[in-house]
């Protein structure tokens, strides 16, 4: 079987109906979800975002996850030939009140966010048997 | 260019300007093997060396080679999803797969000594320009 050859995937700007005070351009993460029985997996990509500058929050249950870059870095770097652009990152996601909301766990790791939501008691699948 | 503004935002709009007005610029005199290859590469000057900025997030360092020969950069590996079989996808928006891609410079460096570093999903290869290359000073008599 021959391997499939990665594609480019152009970052995706955030479009808001608010027009911003500055015109700085944030990120969309590209982001899969995944669900097994015990939680709901949300996997975030946020290359150049450190542990320290992530926040991730569920308000209303609106799960929101927010990562800042360290432009700082680029000081002294003159560009002389680019392919990207780079900015901060943030997401939002509806979730159901089925959630431990209280049980979220995050890990960063190579600049890919796991974030793993725990299903409440009641929204777990119950397996009847048949006798 | 180097923003030394004091509001952030100020320094961070500067630098995503900086980055736009270079976009595909013809600095590496077709040098890529075509633009818009995975991964997408940015390269600046830092002082007399260059640096090259690579996002790749999610990487198993061990899945990724570079390579240097005179003045073309090899960068290969693979990018793979190690998810629970039994899940059910809901979105499904990363890419995985393999890659290679070859940039070529359109000068001499120093290919023994160029330097990489991985970190939070992005590679960064310092990449010394030759010392034939390098300016000289002309003193004046």
């Amino acid at each position: 079987m021959t391997e499939q050859e990665l594609q480019v995937q152009q970052k995706r700007e955030i479009e808001t109906k608010q027009e911003s005070t500055v015109p700085v351009r944030s990120f969309m993460p590209v982001t899969d979800i995944f669900e097994t029985d015990q939680a709901l997996t949300v996997v975030l990509e946020m290359p150049g975002v450190s542990k320290e500058s992530v926040e991730v929050g569920v308000e209303s249950d609106v799960l929101t996850i927010a990562g800042r870059i360290d432009f700082s870095k680029y000081n002294g770097l003159q560009p002389l030939y680019t392919e990207y652009n780079i900015g901060n990152y943030s997401r939002s996601f509806q979730i159901s009140s089925k959630i431990e909301q209280d049980g979220i766990k995050a890990e960063l790791k190579d600049g890919v966010m796991t974030l793993v939501l725990p299903k409440a008691e009641k929204a777990k699948l119950r397996r009847i048997s048949v006798s | 260019m180097s923003p030394s503004f004091n509001d952030p935002f100020a320094a961070m709009l500067a630098l995503q300007r900086a980055l736009d007005s270079r976009l595909e610029s013809d600095w590496m005199e077709g040098g890529t093997a075509g633009f818009g290859g995975y991964p997408l590469i940015n390269i600046f000057q830092q002082g007399d060396d260059f640096v090259a900025i690579i996002e790749l997030p999610g990487i198993d360092k061990n899945e990724l080679q570079i390579e240097a020969k005179e003045s073309a950069i090899r960068i290969s590996g693979k990018k793979t999803a190690n998810y629970d079989k039994n899940a059910s996808m809901h979105r499904r928006e990363r890419l995985f797969g393999a890659f290679d891609r070859t940039i070529s410079l359109p000068l001499q460096i120093d290919a023994d000594a160029i330097r990489a570093e991985y970190r939070e999903g992005v590679l960064a290869l310092f990449i010394p320009r030759a010392a034939s290359e390098k300016p000289r000073t002309i003193r004046i008599n």
